[in-house]
């Protein structure tokens, strides 16, 4: 009994703590909410975004770097964001993919069937490009794209986003028939740090991007027009119109007030200045607007309580619905064995979704943030606990279990006195196991806009700023460790002594 | 009274008892005999319903065994098996007041009963505290024993209850659990395979092969006239080494 009230117990303090932060964390739900792509240029932007719309009285959030295309995308369709800055070539190649839409006028149409409308292109053409060290393409006389053909041993890295999309290396190596075979996907970001180390030469980039310059790269012509404009514009939902007519007049304030050269000069700042994007987003607005406004960032100190906050709410909730839901289907799983081999199959190939994978399918059922973090968290939790019941309980020896049966006790109480207690170790031994998976994989909620240690994370692969990194890795590693000590400590409650000498 | 009436059981391909009918009477010790896999402690689960018959019934006190009647006939009896089955994580007397505990006894009436058993069977009661691991095998066998009498059974199933202890031991508890016997007259039901302890347990021993009762009667009845040649083969397959000092003394 005592081994129920302790979990019930538990999860209620749980339950009260995640309250706590769940206010704190998320946002109300009128607010004006403006999302940004997981990269520097369009953080900015929606900074600039949610100042201007600030100034109007109003109090937007910017939820910043929730991930790519895909993730904004239905973000904004569901609702659970109103705004965020898009490309046309993006729209066109990519969200409208296959609908054929690819003048301005054509996305306009295609875009109110979903509710969506989308602003004036905002000055600047941000379109992918191909490039080279320079001292590489100069050494191999590689001016043009169509220069590639001739040099079919060059490693091209292309971020995940490129490999596939409707623009991205397919079809540029069909439009340009390029021979290279040795072609990797991997995080955009990470791209710059193999192209200097030489293990790759060849990257995708965009034309605004502050590390042209910094890593002396040679923009390759795109001599046969392959990839459309990516005109900045910003998207945002019909339904704004009605709410905040204002914010619309505001937005539209920034149509054709962006030039290219602005830009590439915002993102260095960031990049290179590592000036907050906040800054960067005033100083824009103070001088093509004459508006001041005050960029908000908060202290490191501040930032780690509250990414801490965030990470312990999706630990914390998810973990305890595991632990509520783990042990009777690992009990059930050998209660009825036809059932737990299903039951135990079924947690094992969850196990196997790749973890980014199980955090974009859960978008559509429950939109971004924590909510879909949490589910996924909670399923990713399950394995180690119902395995580790299951196991524990099958392995109880028969002699003990009838024991226990022929002093007369009912199978429920034989659970409940006998088995449970016995096995107690080795189900504190999953959920300790769950515990330290959780953590880690938390990190990775930052991608759908459910914050944690994984936001700095991201934030520092993305400035490329090591000290950043650390400061959500860190914490990360400390708090699993934390997570661990916490239910070693917990075995003096949990485990009965006669188990323990 | 308990009643076995044409029981068969199998486990498997292998036929553990082939139409089995015997009565076990009451306030008697009934010993059961024989080699390994002869069937022995299949009745004792049978008599407490740990497992069922495929054709046949058992009867307890008139009540046929069945999984919906077992629940409450194994309040009646008491199991004791060869090495305790004490539960880890309970100490001695958390072991011995399991039952009691979940039938609502109170602690007091618990820790009287508690008194009456430790005195019964020669299990000090500073013992009662420690946890299985910490106890010698005879001292479990002692608290399995308390945990079967906790409730005052009507009936004692011990399935090779001596068989895992050293030969010293084992004698001190046979002469302990005679007088337990003799002191409370219950209906004892006892599985062994050692000939010398049967004899010196049972009124009537009952010696089966391969799932079949080959004899029933009193050691004596056994050795003197043997119902089949094997009664007379598994008895001096158990000689006592007093026989071959005697042989090489000539």
């Amino acid at each position: 009994m005592k081994i129920y009230l302790i979990i019930i117990y538990l999860f209620v303090c749980n339950f009260n703590i995640a309250h706590l932060f769940l206010s704190a964390v998320y946002s109300s739900p009128t607010a004006i909410k403006i999302g940004s792509k997981k990269f520097t240029e369009s953080v900015i932007l929606g900074e600039i975004v949610t100042q201007l719309i600030k100034s109007t009285g109003e109090l937007p959030v910017h939820q910043r770097e929730l991930g790519g295309t895909r993730v904004l995308w239905n973000a904004l369709i569901k609702g659970e964001i109103d705004i965020y800055p898009e490309y046309t070539g993006t729209i066109s190649e990519e969200i409208l993919a296959g609908e054929g839409a690819h003048s301005d006028e054509e996305i306009r149409l295609a875009l109110s069937n979903h509710g969506i409308k989308m602003t004036k292109p905002l000055g600047f053409n941000n379109t992918y490009a191909i490039g080279m060290k320079e001292e590489v393409a100069e050494k191999l006389k590689i001016k043009k794209i169509s220069d590639l053909r001739h040099h079919p041993d060059l490693k091209f890295g292309f971020g995940n986003e490129f490999m596939d999309r409707g623009d991205g290396w397919p079809i540029l190596r069909k439009h340009y028939n390029l021979p290279q075979k040795n072609v990797r996907g991997l995080d955009h970001d990470l791209a710059y740090r193999g192209l200097e180390k030489g293990t790759i030469q060849v990257i995708d980039i965009y034309s605004t991007d502050a590390k042209i310059n910094y890593y002396d790269l040679r923009l390759l012509e795109d001599d046969q027009t392959h990839f459309p404009a990516y005109n900045a514009v910003i998207l945002y939902r019909s339904d704004l119109e009605k709410r905040a007519p204002h914010v619309i007049t505001v937005l539209k304030k920034l149509e054709s007030k962006i030039t290219e050269s602005e830009m590439i000069k915002m993102n260095s700042r960031a990049h290179l200045g590592m000036i907050p994007e906040s800054q960067i987003a005033s100083d824009f607005l103070s001088a093509s607007f004459s508006l001041e406004t005050e960029p908000y960032e908060e202290s490191a100190i501040y930032r780690l309580l509250r990414h801490t906050g965030e990470h312990l709410f999706l630990v914390v909730i998810s973990l305890s619905a595991a632990i509520l839901i783990a042990i009777p289907l690992g009990i059930l799983s050998v209660k009825l064995p036809g059932l737990g081999q299903i039951i135990l199959g079924i947690v094992g190939i969850i196990q196997t979704i790749p973890s980014l994978a199980l955090l974009v399918f859960m978008i559509p059922l429950l939109g971004i943030g924590g909510p879909p973090a949490i589910a996924a968290l909670f399923l990713y939790s399950l394995l180690p606990i119902v395995r580790n019941t299951y196991t524990g309980l099958h392995d109880i020896r028969p002699q003990l279990r009838e024991s226990a049966e022929a002093l007369g006790l009912p199978p429920g109480a034989r659970l409940r006195l006998v088995e449970l207690p016995m096995v107690s170790r080795s189900i504190l031994a999953g959920i300790k196991t769950s515990a330290v998976i959780n953590v880690g994989t938390a990190t990775l909620g930052a991608l759908i806009g459910a914050g944690g240690y994984g936001q700095l994370i991201l934030t520092g692969i993305r400035l490329d700023n090591l000290s950043l990194i650390l400061q959500g890795a860190v914490p990360a590693a400390v708090l699993a460790l934390i997570a661990q000590g916490c239910f070693e400590a917990l075995e003096k409650f949990f485990v009965p002594k006669g188990l323990r000498l | 009274m308990i009643t076995i009436e044409g029981v068969s059981k199998t486990y498997g391909k292998t036929t553990a008892l082939h139409s089995i009918d015997l009565t076990i009477p009451t306030g008697q010790t009934t010993v059961f005999i024989g080699q390994s896999g002869c069937g022995k402690s299949t009745i004792l689960r049978l008599i407490i319903g740990l497992i069922q018959a495929e054709c046949g019934s058992v009867f307890f006190e008139g009540t046929r065994v069945t999984p919906e009647t077992a629940i409450s006939l194994r309040r009646k009896m008491g199991y004791v098996i060869q090495e305790g089955g004490l539960f880890p994580h309970l100490t001695a007397y958390g072991n011995v007041a399991l039952m009691a505990r979940y039938l609502g006894w109170s602690e007091e009436r618990i820790k009287e009963r508690l008194n009456v058993l430790t005195e019964l069977t020669h299990f000090p009661s500073e013992g009662l505290k420690r946890f299985p691991v910490q106890l010698s095998g005879g001292q479990q066998q002692r608290v399995s024993l308390m945990r079967a009498l906790m409730l005052d059974p009507d009936v004692l199933l011990l399935d090779e209850p001596l068989g895992a202890l050293d030969p010293m031991i084992r004698a001190d508890l046979q002469v302990d659990l005679k007088a337990i016997f003799q002191t409370l007259g219950k209906t004892v039901v006892l599985v062994t395979h050692d000939i010398a302890e049967a004899g010196f347990f049972g009124d009537v021993i009952t010696l089966l092969r391969d799932g079949r009762v080959l004899q029933k009667g009193t050691l004596e009845e056994l050795v003197q006239s043997p119902a089949d040649p094997f009664v007379t083969r598994f008895i001096n397959a158990q000689r006592s080494p007093l026989d071959s000092m005697k042989k090489d003394l000539g």
